[in-house]
């Protein structure tokens, strides 16, 4: 039974991450903009985020600590990902273009400012925001050692961005109004809504989350930021495409890519899979592989936003 | 005659400004992190690949063989309508496959790294092929499938090299040195730039880029692959075969990218497969040297050497305590600048019209009065 926990607490760490990351790419796609510039936005999240904790280390409450970071991380991605909102609102931009620009822009930048900052390009920071076991909470039984025992407070908020993106793409105006965009904006348009102040509000999104997403994942995984989130924003948008643009699906999805994660890093600890003698870059190359099948079977009649990548231009209504 | 002039100017122009814009945010970035020694630190950028005469010359050629080809190979799709993001997969893959003739089949003899070469066009090829195949039977984006394939084709060749013995390098967590005969000959350039390491590597890219351009502008088999990539429906109407075309489009990209890694790893210059699971970077600096380049081959030859001359000067960077990677920045905010192109294009063609009616209103008012 204590593998299952394991494995399942492990799944979260990898799960939570890509999941913020994919909703938020959700809003930005929904609204018509294509985001490949998440892992550069994660990046850079992460970036701002670490370095707060690694200044204020021991200083202050841990969980308060990773609470102000977590708000960091998002602002930074937020800001970040205006740039890649002008060019491709604005200025009308090949969207694939500007996010790869992004990509390219966010590791090296993190590592200049690390190098000026303090020397090295690692930010090394203390771990003190696992929480072993939540009060109460942790002593329910199956339950407790599944979600709340090994746990950090950035999966609860994961769950919650869960709950609260589906109910704001689906029970809101704000949430018609911007999937109306992806999928038609001239029409949207007509009807009086603000198309460009919708997409900046996708892009908006996918940025703060983006950010958010790429502190949660390097908190729980490691003791130093190296500048890279190993991949996560490009995983992310298979995620995004695994779960068909919608909220359910996504969360599904990275739950299945997380799995995979965590047996990958972690199948030497668990009898079973270590006696079956795969290696673990078989781990680390399913994900890809089934997304790549995936894609075979739903291509023909995806779900994706309709009029994403193409800039919305008025004078062409 | 006057709109199509307008076309090919303002592309070189946004090309331009972008570089342009990109050099200043590098200075500003410099000043903000240490004012004194900005300016000297700049110079350097600009010069620093000829601090060591010809050997920094040969220095730059050699840095710029792996990047013009993956430049060439994203723009070559482009120019296809594609958009080849699959270069840092292909690009491992094509290396492996040299590294592996490179080690393993040693009886070659003077043909060994003309084989090896082949091996990892062909890798190259199929990497590219597979994107192909989805786009053109399963309508898949290329884009994604690309991504995916990158990761796969990264995973695949560590863990090849990594549990196959006459590969790996135990000790230094890499892949071995191949045999000296698979190494590319000097072809006489070792002569004209002593001390660097170019090798015939760069006129093995430089001749692609030739062939590239007349299959591209001189072939109809290029004309297709342009047309299919302009309006694959009308194409089809007008019997091109558009699933074909796609197909070898990625292909040829795919071949393409795959030869850089050969040449990389066939240097003779140490470079080994390092067992690290990060996408190889000379892939995706390939996309900045296309769309520098304009996606035109002769243009990706130019931005694959000015971003190499870049980098050869930002080696010396270190002097001043700058860190490399001010080049990466400037890079990236050159082709975010360049993903103006558009806006650019509007503006200038916009300021033209405007003279022109001045022009013709003067003209009108010369002739009524």
């Amino acid at each position: 039974m204590s593998v299952v926990y394991f494995i399942f607490q492990q799944t979260m760490y990898f799960m939570i991450p890509l999941m913020i990351v994919a909703l938020g790419a959700m809003f930005s796609e929904r609204s018509g903009i294509i985001n490949i510039a998440l892992e550069g936005i994660m990046t850079m999240g992460a970036f701002t985020g670490i370095l707060f904790i690694h200044f204020t280390g021991g200083s202050m409450n841990g969980q308060f600590q990773l609470i102000v970071a977590v708000l960091i991380s998002m602002v930074t991605g937020m800001v970040f990902s205006l740039f890649h909102a002008y060019a491709s609102i604005n200025m009308k931009s090949n969207q694939v273009i500007s996010g790869t620009a992004l990509n390219m822009f966010a590791p090296a930048f993190a590592i200049f400012v690390a190098r000026v900052i303090q020397g090295v390009q690692q930010v090394q920071f203390n771990n003190t925001f696992r929480i072993t076991s939540v009060p109460f909470l942790g002593k329910i039984p199956f339950f407790g050692p599944l979600l709340f025992q090994n746990a950090y407070i950035t999966t609860y908020i994961g769950i919650a961005i869960f709950l609260l993106s589906t109910i704001v793409l689906y029970k809101t105006r704000f949430g018609l109004r911007l999937r109306s965009c992806g999928e038609h904006p001239q029409a949207a348009d007509s009807a009086g809504i603000n198309v460009y102040r919708m997409q900046y509000a996708g892009v908006m999104i996918s940025g703060a989350l983006g950010g958010l997403g790429g502190l949660v994942f390097v908190v729980p995984t490691s003791t130093n930021f190296n500048a890279d989130v190993a991949g996560y924003g490009f995983l992310a948008l298979a995620v995004l495409i695994f779960g068909q643009w919608k909220p359910v699906n996504i969360m599904l999805a990275s739950l299945f890519f997380g799995l995979m994660k965590a047996i990958a890093s972690a199948y030497s600890g668990i009898p079973f899979l270590s006696s079956l003698g795969i290696p673990s870059y078989f781990y680390k190359m399913v994900p890809y592989i089934i997304t790549l099948i995936v894609l075979i079977f739903t291509s023909r009649n995806s779900q994706a936003p309709k009029a994403e990548g193409i800039p919305y231009d008025k004078g062409q209504r | 005659m006057k709109p199509k002039q307008i076309k090919d100017h303002t592309g070189i122009l946004s090309s331009i400004f972008a570089i342009v814009l990109g050099l200043i945010v590098g200075l500003i970035i410099l000043f903000l992190c240490n004012p004194k020694q900005a300016l000297p630190g700049f110079a350097t950028i600009l010069s620093g690949a000829f601090t060591h005469g010809a050997k920094g010359v040969g220095q730059v050629f050699y840095y710029a063989t792996p990047i013009i080809l993956t430049g060439l190979s994203v723009g070559f799709a482009f120019k296809t309508g594609l958009f080849n993001i699959g270069t840092p997969g292909q690009f491992i893959m094509g290396g492996f496959g040299a590294v592996y003739v490179g080690i393993l089949w040693t009886s070659l003899g003077p043909a060994h790294w003309i084989v090896a070469l082949l091996a990892s066009v062909i890798l190259g090829a199929v990497w590219g092929l597979v994107p192909g195949l989805l786009k053109a039977y399963f309508n898949v984006n290329e884009v994604i499938a690309s991504i995916m394939m990158n990761y796969i084709g990264m995973y695949l060749v560590n863990w090849i090299v990594k549990s196959y013995k006459p590969l790996f390098n135990n000790l230094r967590n890499e892949s071995r040195n191949v045999a000296a005969t698979a190494n590319i000959p000097k072809m006489g350039l070792d002569k004209i730039f002593p001390g660097s390491s170019v090798n015939g590597g760069i006129l093995i890219a430089i001749l692609t880029v030739i062939v590239i351009w007349l299959l591209l502008n001189k072939t109809t088999f290029g004309y297709e692959l342009k047309a299919v990539g302009f309006n694959r429906d009308a194409s089809k109407y007008a019997g091109i075969n558009e699933k074909k075309s796609i197909i070898l489009s990625m292909v040829i990209a795919g071949a393409i990218a795959g030869l850089a890694g050969g040449l990389l790893y066939l240097a003779g210059t140490g470079k080994h497969i390092e067992i690290k699971d990060v996408l190889a970077s000379e892939g995706f600096t390939g996309i900045s040297v296309a769309l520098l380049g304009l996606s035109n081959p002769i243009g990706v030859l130019f931005s694959g050497i000015f971003i190499a001359y870049l980098t050869a000067g930002g080696f010396y960077l270190q002097l001043f305590e700058f860190s490399t990677e001010i080049i990466d920045i400037i890079v990236a905010v050159i082709i975010y600048f360049s993903a103006f192109a558009l806006m650019v294009k509007i503006i200038l063609s916009k300021i033209h019209k405007q003279k022109g009616e001045k022009a013709e209103a003067a003209k009108e008012g010369g002739t009524k009065s």
